[in-house]
């Protein structure tokens, strides 16, 4: 446990403008190497911001970004995905003329110790059955429907072989099942070892899954904490429902949401 | 099924391909030479136009750059006309990889125009260039063999070789790692970063191969036609001709350059010889309208045809 506190991801005071707007503001954390840390916020709070800035794939503004003790800030973005940091996109971004299988292995070909096409394959196939996407195997990436194109997204990732993943709101649109299907994907993820921050809209997803979460409003972290300590975050219930509302509710049912 | 069908089709080819200049007339030899320069090229177009989707206008660039480098070195030096092909190649390939870092991080239109501007600016670096290159006087480069008819059948083979290398070499590449990653930049290149492609270093590469192949087809272009001038190498229009060749052929695919280019010589031929007036306007209405009616390329005359379609379960598969 000694050498694992330190930490496999460290932002300090990192911030992104888009003109005036500032998307991501002064925002300071680390992530230790194993956890799966969700990351919360209303609409436009800036959490996929947030994660193109760690990916590289956006450039901060300002402040310093690490990754297992390098500096990633200026490093192009390829580079990141090799040194085992993947993403998935929100807006999927399947390749849609190849199948299921070749945009994996395309994942599998590029990162890491550089296999040949065939170890790419096997790879690919293994990472496909791993999200449950096997049978669909040979279909068109095109063809698929959107929870499995959000799956393809975690398939693709995962085939990087990441030591930290990022997962952008992967589960939106799941039936009850299939978030429990999810849930599962999550938890096998993590027991390979990788490190995962979740951006989640569902709450069920959040509270299960994460032992810690972040919150983000306006480009800021409001708050850092156990699931437990944010949800009774008056900052949070404030981001979240409104400055009233939150007054209201924290003075006649204080822990309600408990 | 398929496999040995395809072979057999490749058999008879090359049966054609050697029968050719022993049974025909100079002036099929001279179009079947044009037929292989046209593959070659389409066949480098579709390295970085096809493959990697950067619709390039620099094919220009490369020949008259690969035309000039051999012409150049083969006038001053006298050395073998296989050493002055490849200098010419390596010439246009030099280039693609010096321009090619700035320009390849254009994506769309912006790297159409920029590609369009090297041939423009070579242009202009050759024609004063003029105790090198003989500036706008052009270059002479007289044949090495007296016999006409020898002359005609050396360099049918040689241009032969270089089309079937370069459609090769495009089988080559979208086997191999880069041809994995060219796919992957033409699809999604966002989604192509972040797996690890170094798609600069990727598309850098695919632009060199296209500019080794386009140059020494302009190399040995210059030498069988013995004479040339910037504004015959450079000419603009041989920068849209092999774009136009692969999709007629139907682009995503590796014989397109092949179908195409021999279509599209079939037309210019048919309609030069036939249409006195106004024949690069006819010729430029048919590609359209073959382009409106079959957008997909000669590939999708399989399933527009009522007669070729396939199977109704072989189509249910695909969609
Ligand atoms: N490329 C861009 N150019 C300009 N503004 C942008 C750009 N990307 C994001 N923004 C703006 O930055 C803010 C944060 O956006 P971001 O997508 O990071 O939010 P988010 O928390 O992921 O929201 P959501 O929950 O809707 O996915 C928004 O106001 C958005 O409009
Ligand atoms: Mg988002």
């Amino acid at each position: 446990m000694t050498a694992d506190t330190t930490p496999i991801a460290t932002l300090s005071n990192v911030t992104k403008r888009f003109g005036g707007l500032v998307a991501v503001r002064d925002v300071s954390f680390s992530l230790k190497p194993g956890e799966i840390v969700g990351l919360i916020g209303p609409n436009g709070a800036g959490k996929t911001t947030l994660v193109s800035l760690m990916a590289q794939t956006l450039v901060p503004d300002a402040g310093e970004i690490s990754f297992m003790g390098r500096s990633l800030v200026g490093l192009p973005a390829y580079k990141v995905a090799r040194l085992g940091l993947a993403r998935t996109f929100q807006i999927v971004q399947p390749f849609p003329k190849m199948t299921v299988l070749e945009n994996v292995q395309a994942g599998a070909l590029f990162a890491g110790a550089s296999p040949s096409v065939a170890d790419a394959r096997d790879r690919a196939m293994e990472c496909l059955e791993f999200c449950g996407l096997a049978q669909l195997a040979l279909s068109e990436a095109s063809s698929l429907t959107l929870p499995n194109r959000k799956r393809l997204e975690v398939a693709k990732a995962l085939a990087t072989r990441p030591k930290l993943l990022l997962l952008d709101e992967v589960n939106a649109g799941l039936t009850a099942a299939e978030v429990d299907r999810a849930l599962e994907l999550i938890d096998a993820l993590a027991r390979r070892g990788i490190t995962i921050l979740l951006i989640e809209h569902l709450m069920k997803v959040v509270l299960k899954a994460c032992a810690r979460v972040l919150v983000l409003h306006q480009g800021a972290l409001i708050a850092d904490g156990t699931p437990r300590e944010v949800v009774h975050d008056k900052a949070v219930a404030e981001a979240y429902l409104g400055s009233r509302f939150a007054h209201a509710l924290s003075g006649k049912t204080p822990g309600a949401a408990a | 099924m398929k496999r040995t069908g395809g072979l057999l089709l490749l058999g008879l080819c090359a049966v054609v391909l050697v029968a050719l200049p022993f049974t025909s007339s100079n002036y099929i030899i001279r179009l079947a030479t044009f037929a292989a320069m046209y593959v070659a090229l389409a066949a480098s177009w579709n390295v970085i136009g096809g493959m990697a989707g950067y619709p390039s206008f620099a094919t220009a660039a490369f020949f008259g750059l690969g035309a000039y480098g051999a012409g150049v070195v083969l006038s001053k030096t006298g050395t073998f006309l296989v050493l002055g092909w490849l200098c010419g190649g390596v010439a246009a390939a030099l280039f693609a990889l010096l321009v090619g870092p700035a320009i390849l991080r254009l994506r769309g239109h912006y790297f159409a125009v920029a590609s369009l501007v090297t041939a423009v600016v070579l242009r202009e670096i050759i024609n004063s260039a003029t105790n090198l290159t003989g500036g706008g006087m052009g270059l002479n480069l007289p044949p090495r063999i007296s016999d006409v008819d020898l002359l005609a059948r050396q360099y049918y083979a040689v241009m032969v070789l270089l089309a079937v290398g370069a459609v090769g070499a495009g089988v080559l590449v979208s086997r191999a790692k880069i041809g994995w990653a060219l796919r992957c930049i033409e699809q999604n290149e966002d989604a192509a970063v972040v797996l690890g492609i170094d798609t600069l270093y990727y598309k850098t590469a695919a632009f060199a191969l296209s500019g080794l192949i386009a140059g020494i087809t302009g190399a040995v272009y210059a030498t069988w036609i013995g004479y040339i001038d910037p504004t015959d190498v450079f000419e603009d229009i041989l920068s849209v001709k092999p774009i136009v060749m692969v999709l007629i052929g139907g682009l995503g695919t590796l014989y397109a350059p092949v179908v195409g280019a021999l279509c599209f010589l079939l037309l210019e031929e048919l309609v030069w010889r036939n249409i006195l007036s106004f024949h690069a306007g006819v010729l430029g209405l048919l590609i359209v309208a073959l382009l409106v009616f079959l957008p997909g390329g000669l590939k999708d005359l399989a399933t527009r045809l009522p007669w070729a379609r396939r199977s109704p379960a072989g189509e249910a598969v695909r969609s």
